[in-house]
């Protein structure tokens, strides 16, 4: 099955929570449509979620949490549907 | 209104060579931050060289054009796409009414600048179009926002700025520095440390300032001033040069840039020169950097082949 990148479009730090005290938006084995956010990345002051952008499943977290990232940086490795 | 904003960017502000003469009653200079490329692109589309123009912080915007016009993208390498078609960087370029502008994920820097032929003629606020958002003059651009251009020739695409004008961008630069005012507040060694620590750009960086992290600077030992806060790097309030670099508590030192506030109580240890802020400007998060002690004199000198490099510019199209 073909894989895809969701890679960070900004550099930042990489959350996998909305919040400290929330559960991570995904998990490794879980499915997600195109719209989910996978993950934050935080640069000067704001918060912006980084969607999926296709169907499929989560199969990796490449990036680590709370960790500084670049722009184009692969944060996620997605197993895309059929 | 020839250019309509689809999608803003992360943070997209309009900006010139900034409103100088009122950082004395607080308002700071604003403008480009990378003084060089908004000059480079102005010249690269035949407008004044500190016409207003588009900074583009990491990420860059999606526009369309309802009237032909000449484009350029200077500074980080934030290579644009007109109708999903690359466009080179540090050239001009013609766009047709309907195309619609939108840019690849940014490679190396973190701020470019799109001029249009004509520039951009946003509103006059205390002599310049720059954007000073904390301030209230001007915001970040918002979808749907249409923005005017002054009147202007179409005849400029195709100028090219050869490679030997192109600032060479790096995750690990140099930035040169005049010590001073409150380096006495340093300890020897918080000193020394200053200078040989490689610092790491924060992602808390943006049009005010720019935080490191990197080492810990021992500070003297003294009984705060009177006037001065409590924490061993206050000092009676002061005004804080664009460029000045503050260290609250002796960790994290603070690089000022031209939207910053102008002044207040933390010791500024050294202030960046004039010629190295660009480098400063298009630093992103984790970028090294080494902090490199200059003269005034050596300053001085740097200036002046600053300004004669954007003086090269603008022969090349003369």
């Amino acid at each position: 099955m073909p894989r895809h990148e969701v890679v960070s479009p900004i550099p930042g730090v990489f959350y996998r929570r909305p919040d400290p005290n929330s559960p991570e938006y995904v998990k490794p084995g879980q499915t997600v449509t195109a719209d989910d956010p996978v993950g934050l990345v935080e640069v000067m002051k704001s918060f912006h979620p980084v969607p999926a952008g296709v169907a499929g499943a989560v199969v990796d977290f490449v990036a680590e949490g709370d960790s500084v990232v670049d722009a184009g940086q692969v944060l996620v490795i997605l197993e895309v549907e059929g | 209104m020839p250019i309509e904003v689809h999608k803003p960017g992360l943070s997209t502000t309009l900006q010139d060579a900034g409103r100088n003469g009122y950082y004395d009653v607080g308002i700071p200079p604003s403008g480009a931050l990378d003084q060089y490329a908004l000059t480079a692109a102005n010249h690269l589309v035949g407008n004044p060289p500190h016409a207003a123009a588009l900074e583009c912080v990491y990420m860059g915007p999606e526009l369309s054009f309802t009237e032909p016009a000449t484009i350029a993208v200077t500074g980080a390498e934030l290579s644009p796409r007109v109708n999903g078609e690359a466009r080179p960087l540090w050239e001009s370029f013609p766009v047709a009414a309907g195309d619609v502008l939108d840019f690849e994920f940014v490679k190396a820097g973190a701020r470019a600048y799109v001029a249009v032929a004509g520039g951009i003629d946003g509103p006059v606020m205390l002599g310049s179009r720059s954007t000073y958002g904390l301030g209230g003059l001007g915001r970040p651009l918002a979808a749907g926002d249409l923005l005017p251009i002054g009147p202007g020739s179409s005849t400029t695409a195709g100028r090219v700025i050869p490679e030997s004008l192109r600032p060479v961008l790096s995750k690990e630069v140099e930035v040169r520095v005049v010590m001073g005012l409150y380096d006495h507040v340093l300890a020897p060694q918080g000193r020394a440390d200053f200078l040989d620590t490689t610092w790491t750009l924060t992602p808390v960086a943006d049009r005010v300032g720019f935080r490191y992290k990197g080492s810990e600077l021992e500070l003297i030992k003294r009984t705060p001033p009177f006037g001065a806060g409590q924490d061993p790097s206050n000092i009676v309030d002061a005004p804080y040069p664009i460029g000045s670099i503050q260290v609250p508590g002796g960790i994290e030192p603070i690089v000022l840039h031209r939207d910053a506030v102008s002044g207040g109580g933390y010791m500024m240890i050294a202030t960046v020169i004039s010629g190295d802020l660009d480098v400063v400007a298009q630093s992103a998060p984790n970028t090294r950097t080494r902090f490199v002690e200059v003269s005034l004199d050596e300053a001085m000198a740097a200036r002046r082949d600053y300004r004669q490099r954007s003086q090269r510019l603008a022969d090349l199209f003369t």
